[in-house]
């Protein structure tokens, strides 16, 4: 086929430029400059698709975002995008489209079946039945979800990139027709920094395909010149393909853009979405048509009547040769007149109306064109194309009247589109003159001009824009620049609206398109008590489709008006949120997503990690090694031979990720003392202390060594997770509560790479390193000394989480890999092992050290960890008085116990439950949870941490803990301390 | 995203900031001998205005300051923002 | 009430019915009650309508302020599920999902519960440490509940991410069977209908404006439909529960944030299961209707606007690309925002207040939905008897006081 339905001249398309596209399979040519959908209709395509829930045959019914029905399947394999609008596809050499929901194909769909059931089908019939029998719903589900759905989404990952980008602007301008350009104009004029955005691919709108002049010449002219001066702004930025599609808090707008489209190979980036704060919102989205209620209103050939002009005019498409156009309004006649102009056959306009003494209506009959006044559409003709309407008198819908047609071009009257001003909170007044909501009170930071306030006329929309344009430049602290004289005459038009509905004869009266949901249905739900307008929508899902209710809206809330007996405004509304359109997961996501998706935070050391094959895993957004597998070795044998060797030689742990506050000032003392539990005051310099930090609620919230630097210096650390927490709620006690206190804090976590050397031999390696005298006399446990490792700058922390001989050695981030290199190697021949996260835990776990978040889960006390002895009773800390509330104490409390079971190769889940005694019942009362569990190299045997109710008082009892697939388990409870209790290797 | 005005700052968007809830609510004095009513109503109970609400946050990716706002819980117009030690000012109309 | 089955429905289809009624009455308030329930959303009309079934009470009033189901009832992700950490969180849960089980035959709506399935990801060691400790926890509870293996975890999930070489890699998961999805306006409106045909009056745009006391005892409400004497009131109207309380002269431990869901638009199934993720922080299930369902995070803000922000979007975005790569290119139709009220403790408060014959039912953070039927269960029980039913007497309002709080923080990473 060849392009039949292209008009011979006219249409803002390239006739140099023919682009070849597919669509279920057979070839067809378009030009540069169309749609997909203008593409398809000039090679004569008007059945498009298969309708959501009664596959009936559907066309294209409008001309961009509000498309109802062309929501077509496009691309291949990975570049597949399901429910594209056919309307909003910018057509692009080689492109591949398909029709979707249809079996086996789009003309002979055997979905079909589903229209002849229809009476059975009725809103909301799907809660009345399919309950029996018991459980039958899992059959009936499977197979309703098999109808449903549209699209089929890719089976690949998708190979394209989505960029995000922020934008600044005085005044943002949504929609560059007549309004939105003025506007852009005005503020631009004015100096202000202006973002004008518009979803086409040329801006212009409607006067694209307006017949009428601006200043005496032709509108796209005037549109060329507008556009020419705002891209010779220098603050003006203008972004086509570029749709507005929600308006958040404080002037944040989200807009996205589309790419260019490629003919071979892919795009730089597929979407763009722009996060733009703007002073000033200028709405000027202009207005959507909206369709009528008459039987069989869902034939393909049917159209919105601004759809056909447009295509015709702007695309140079006839979408039919003989055409009616259905009317309640005198702007249908705009396009009866157009349509005419262009060659297309005008069978007739029906209007709803009986007075039509407009201008309008007067220049169609002066053109020869048939007007039917008072008349209504009552049938049609034709399956898979619309072949004839029968009209009728409003006042007697029997005696009808065949009018042959291949195009039927509807209009109901004209929304504005306000959905951004109800994004930003507006509330929509309705205007029954318009019988279309409008702009109530203003919106923050927001004004609407032109049609998108319900000001159809060309010269409104330009003087709205200019006008508004200024002020919003203003109120953004410019002054007016030149002022914009614009002199658009036209004919005077009647703006009295007709009914949106036409006499029934009992077909099938759409209100919403997409979804099939019928005038009938509407009334159903009434009667059935779904009176309120959102019990309505949902019980029929009218306006939930794709198109969400863009052009059936007002048709649905007269239908519940007309059911309710209440006037459209109190019959309500329904809330318009973003999107606007429907945006991708990929431009929401833009880079965030892979390797990008969250922040990889890397110690210094990382890179020597990664070399040595360490195993990583994710702790927060760090990355650390969780073990070093030799080739071959599982994860379990090799943190057993890592703590062997930390335990009998030496091990070296990459500690960097742990939390670092640095703290100084004269308040310094006295801030710790208030944040631990445990007393810090008599902690002399040159030494640390374990310190207990409680929330207000006396639960415990994190803990770490603190090391006293100077009197009024000290260097805190913190759990890798507890970090950024702890940080903000010490600033926050010191900033709002305690004003008193002169303290900085500096959070320092990156600032330090740290090195922990472990073991017997841990003071072989380090000492040939250092100036600092290593023996235990001179440099005791829990003390630090600052001096120079292999020539840098450290501080050295003699503190131990394995249980063992230990020195934390803290040096400038910069230094971390060169220490570490430094202390391998200086360890090679005491056979130094690197130990990962794995060792660590078992290492502490043999020695019962707690983790904050294993042992402790925001319900514990230090009390329940058997900590009570070193909380402080003589100073205040933050928790104290939450430690004597009532149910902090008594029999009820659980305890930190270690477990060993009996059968010493056993090693507990994690989280395994513990019972007092076996047993089959379900519920069975628990009495605790292993909070830690490992197999112990060092004890040769299974170890484990538990909480146990009261366990204190059931040292030596027997508990039970059921495993999930196997048998119960006994283990002994004992003192969670299983390897060294006296602490003698740790201090030697 | 919020547009939160630091009162070091200036404006900036609230993905900078973290929140604090409700300001002004006070650690019972002698907080020690209260009882556990009065504690439990320092801890945990909230005002939770629909309307203004004098709020806490830090400008943690900024001056790391903690500051108080007033904003409004539906409409999240904000009506001013003071420092710490400053005049509480009136909640708006 | 008229029973809805298919043969009623087929005999309407061909035009032997008689019509279908109106689900429910739509009566003017009389003048007094013995008991009424403020908030027509789940929880109030099962109140309502449990309060009628179970302990026989008749003369019932549902108060409304906008419309049916119009709150978190209406805007929710509809999970269903109960494999919660804490026993007492267990216990009630559990109880409410028996009573799903049944719940559609129970007032003859078909609800489209679908148990199928509902999958918590674990992508660390911790989140699987965690979920073994629920999973026995809920066993030994009676709860079905099952750890997965990775492999068994992308079996069932074909269009999971099961990369290895990828930030997150799904090393684990844990599975409740039984739980699932079901649809969120049925149930307030099969509630509405049944309770209604018990004779419980459902007074829709009823906004109450002050609660009357005499001493220390409720006797009353005023509403912007006038004056209602009551005997007991029941306080169920999440997202308001602060001004309720306020009204009536306490405060609660209650902050209300909003919390955005959106769904993306209609494709043909790719995905049977509820699917949680806590690191990836994200929630999901594909609809009856072919829309993919996610759950976003919460604003941090306190507010009672019934929108969100763009970030949370951008984020669940990121998220559901990161589980399921193949979404990147279908589009996102629809975002929404509801009130969460959140508890310090991530648990619900039900039972009696400082004031007689006053009870509440609040706090439910993001868990409302799936506890709809048990939590009406239980403060119906509590309200007939004045006494807290047994599975609510941990969620009482002086748990704060006491520090015997039921933290399910750690239970519930992910909002759900």
């Amino acid at each position: 086929m060849s392009q039949d339905f292209r008009l011979a001249q006219g249409g803002r398309i390239d006739r140099e430029k023919p682009l070849r596209f597919l669509f279920d399979g057979h070839a067809y040519e378009g030009f540069a400059g169309d749609t997909l959908a203008s593409a398809m209709l000039a090679n004569g395509i008007h059945l498009v698709s298969r309708s959501f829930k009664y596959h009936r045959p559907r066309g294209i019914y409008g001309l961009g975002v509000e498309e109802p029905n062309a929501l077509v399947e496009t691309g291949i394999g990975a570049g597949i995008e399901p429910n594209a609008r056919a309307t909003t596809v910018e057509l692009a050499d080689g492109l591949i489209a398909n029709s979707q929901n249809r079996w086996p194909s789009l003309r002979f769909d055997l979905g079909a079946v589903a229209d002849l059931a229809s009476p059975l089908l009725s809103a909301g019939f799907y809660y009345k039945t399919f309950m029996s029998p018991a459980g039958g719903w899992k059959i009936y589900e499977w197979l309703i979800r098999r109808a449903a759905g549209v699209g089929h989404a890719p089976e690949l990952p998708d190979p394209d990139r989505y960029e995000h980008s922020y934008a600044h602007a005085d005044v943002l301008v949504v929609g560059a027709g007549p309004a939105g350009l003025a506007a852009a104009l005005a503020a631009g004029r004015a100096g202000a920094r202006v973002m004008l955005v518009d979803d086409q691919v040329e801006p212009g709108g409607q006067l694209l395909n307006t017949p009428y002049a601006i200043n005496g010449r032709p509108a796209p002219e005037w549109v060329a010149e507008a556009t020419a001066e705002l891209d010779r702004l220098p603050d003006v930025r203008r972004l086509a393909r570029t749709l507005a599609l929600g308006v958040y808090d404080h002037g944040y707008v989200a807009c996205v853009e589309r790419a260019i489209p490629v003919s071979q190979g892919r795009v730089r980036w597929r979407e763009r979405l722009w996060r733009v704060r703007a002073k000033e919102i200028v709405v000027a989205t202009g207005a959507i048509e909206r369709a009528i209620i008459f039987d069989g209103n869902d034939r393909p050939g049917t159209m919105l009547a601004s759809a056909a002009r447009a295509y015709a005019v702007r695309y140079g498409v006839a979408a039919g040769q003989r055409a009616v156009v259905f009317a309640n309004n005198d702007d249908a006649y705009r396009t009866a007149l157009d349509l005419a102009n262009a060659g297309v056959e005008v069978a007739a306009v029906v209007d709803l109306r009986h007075d039509l003494s407009g201008a309008l209506p007067g220049m169609a009959r002066e053109r020869g064109l048939r007007v039917l006044a008072g008349h209504g559409i009552v049938g049609g003709r034709g399956r898979t194309r619309i072949k004839a309407v029968e009209a009728a008198p409003v006042d007697d819908p029997s005696n009808r009247q065949v009018i042959e047609c291949d195009l039927l071009a509807v209009s109901g009257g004209w929304n504005p589109a306000l959905h951004l001003y109800a994004h930003a909170g507006g509330k929509a007044a309705y205007d029954s003159g318009l019988a279309a909501f409008v702009p109530g009170a203003p919106a923050e930071r927001m004004t609407i001009a032109g049609a998108a306030a319900g000001r159809f006329q060309l010269a409104d929309c330009l003087a709205d824009g200019a006008r508004l344009g200024a002020e919003a430049a203003r109120r953004a602290g410019f002054s007016a620049g030149p002022a914009l004289v614009l002199d658009a005459p036209e004919p005077e038009p009647d703006s009295r609206i007709g009914p949106v509905a036409s006499p029934s004869r009992g077909g099938k009266r759409f209100v919403d398109l997409h979804n099939d949901v019928t005038e009938a249905d509407l009334r159903l739900a009434v009667t059935e008590g779904y009176r309120s307008v959102e019990h309505a929508k949902r019980y029929t899902t009218w306006g939930m489709g794709p198109d969400q209710g863009k052009t059936g809206n007002i048709l649905g809330l007269n239908v519940l008006s007309d059911a309710l007996g209440q006037p459209v405004p109190q019959v309500g509304t329904t809330t318009f949120r973003p999107p606007y359109h429907p945006v991708s997961f990929g431009a929401l996501a833009g880079r965030e997503t892979g390797d990008l998706v969250v922040p990889t935070r890397k110690t210094p050391m990382d890179s020597w990690h990664a070399e040595a094959g360490a195993l990583f895993e994710p702790v927060g957004q760090w990355r650390r090694a969780k073990a070093y597998p030799k080739p071959g070795e599982s994860l379990h044998a090799a943190a057993d031979r890592e703590v062997r060797a930390a335990r009998e030689g030496v091990g070296l742990f990459d500690a960097s990720t742990l939390g670092k506050i640095d703290m100084s000032g004269p308040g310094a003392e006295t801030l710790i003392e208030r944040v631990y539990c445990n007393n810090f005051a008599s902690l002399k310099p040159g030494h640390a202390r374990y310190g207990l930090m409680l929330g207000e609620d006396g639960m415990v919230k994190d803990d770490g060594v603190t090391a006293r630097l100077g009197p009024d210096h000290f260097h805190m650390t913190t759990t890798t997770g507890g970090a950024a927490g702890v940080y903000v709620w010490i600033e926050d006690w010191l900033q709002t509560e305690w004003l008193d206190l002169e303290v900085f804090l500096t959070s320092v976590t990156e600032q330090w790479a740290v090195a922990t050397l472990s073991g017997p031999k841990a003071r072989q390696v380090l000492g040939p390193l250092t100036d600092v005298d290593l023996s235990a006399a001179a440099f005791p446990f829990m003390s630090f000394r600052e001096g120079r490792v292999a020539g840098m700058p450290a501080r050295i922390f003699r503190v131990s989480f394995s249980g063992d001989l230990s020195y934390e050695i803290n040096v400038p981030a910069r230094h971390g890999l060169a220490l570490w290199q430094a202390l391998m190697e200086s360890g090679r021949p005491h056979g130094i092992t690197p130990y990962g996260t794995e060792a660590l835990h078992i290492l502490r776990a043999e020695k019962g050290y707690i983790v904050v978040g294993h042992e402790t889960d925001g319900t514990i006390t230090p009390a329940d960890l058997g900590m009570e002895a070193m909380v402080s009773k003589k100073k205040d800390f933050l928790g104290r008085r939450s430690l004597v509330r009532s149910g902090m104490s008594g029999p009820g409390r659980k305890h930190l116990v270690g477990l060993m079971t009996k059968d010493p190769a056993r090693v507990l889940p994690m989280g395994a439950q513990i019972l007092e005694r076996p047993s089959e019942a379900r519920p069975v009362p628990m009495i605790g949870h292993v909070t830690s569990s490992y197999h112990s190299p060092t004890m040769k045997r299974g170890i484990a941490m538990a909480l146990v109710k009261n366990g204190r008082a059931r040292m030596g009892d027997t508990v039970y803990l059921p495993l999930l697939d196997g048998p119960t388990v006994a283990a002994e409870v004992v003192k969670p301390v299983f390897y060294d209790p006296e602490g003698a290797r740790r201090d030697g | 995203m919020l547009l939160i005005p630091c009162p070091y700052c200036g404006e900036r968007a609230e993905g900078e900031f973290r929140y604090g809830g409700e300001a002004h609510f006070r650690r019972p004095d002698n907080h020690l001998e209260a009882t556990d009513e009065a504690w439990a109503d320092y801890l945990f109970m909230r005002k939770n205005p629909k309307g203004w609400h004098r709020e806490r946050w830090m400008h943690l990716a900024g001056c790391r300051r903690w500051f108080y706002v007033v904003r409004h819980t539906i409409t999240h117009k904000i009506a001013t923002a003071y420092k710490v030690g400053d005049a509480h000012p009136d909640l708006p109309a | 009430m008229r029973r809805y089955s298919f043969v009623q429905l087929l005999r309407n289809a061909v035009g032997l019915g008689d019509g279908w009624q109106q689900a429910w009455r739509s009566p003017e308030p009389k003048s007094s009650y013995d008991v009424v329930i403020v908030g027509g959303g789940g929880h109030g009309l099962a109140t309502a309508y449990y309060l009628a079934k179970n302990h026989g009470v008749r003369n019932i009033a549902v108060l409304e302020k906008g419309w049916l189901g119009g709150g978190n009832t209406g805007r929710n992700t509809t999970v269903v599920r109960s494999n919660y950490l804490w026993d007492e969180s267990a216990a009630i849960y559990e109880h409410s999902l028996k009573l799903w089980e049944g719940l559609t035959r129970d007032l003859n709506y078909n609800l489209m519960f679908s148990q199928r399935g509902l999958v918590m990801l674990a992508h660390t060691e911790h989140e699987l440490n965690e979920a073994s400790r629920r999973v026995h926890a809920n066993r030994l509870n009676g709860i079905d509940a099952e750890i997965w293996s990775r492999e068994q975890t992308l079996a069932f999930i074909p269009i999971l991410n099961g990369s290895k070489d990828i930030r997150y890699p799904v090393i684990g998961s844990s599975i409740q069977k039984r739980a699932g999805i079901a649809r969120h306006d049925a149930v307030a409106w099969g509630f509405a209908r049944a309770a209604d045909a018990l004779g419980v009056d459902i007074i829709q745009n009823c906004e109450v404006t002050a609660i009357r006391r005499d001493g220390s005892r409720v006797v009353g409400l005023d509403t912007t439909r006038g004056a209602i004497d009551a005997r007991k009131v029941g306080l169920v109207a999440a997202g308001h529960s602060s001004v309720l309380a306020g009204l009536a002269g306490f405060r609660l431990p209650i902050e209300s944030h909003p919390l955005q869901a959106m769904v993306s638009e209609p494709i043909k199934p790719v995905l049977d299961t509820v699917v949680m993720s806590g690191t990836v922080h994200a929630y999901v299930s594909q609809s009856d209707k072919g829309e993919l369902v996610m759950g976003a995070g919460i604003d941090a803000f306190n507010s009672y606007a019934q929108r969100g922000s763009l970030p949370i979007l951008e984020e669940i975005a990121s998220a559901m690309i990161e589980l399921f790569p193949i979404v990147s290119r279908l589009k996102v139709l629809r975002s929404w925002g509801g009130i969460v009220d959140i508890c310090p403790d991530a648990s619900p408060i039900i039972g009696k207040t400082p004031v007689d014959g006053l009870y509440i039912n609040c706090g439910w953070g993001t868990g409302g939905f799936k506890a709809t039927p048990g939590s009406g269960w239980v403060l119906a029980d509590t309200i007939a008897n004045d006494r807290p039913h047994p599975l609510a007497a941990p969620f009482s309002l002086n748990r704060f006081s006491s520090g015997r709080l039921i933290d399910e923080h750690g239970a519930a990473a992910v909002a759900h």
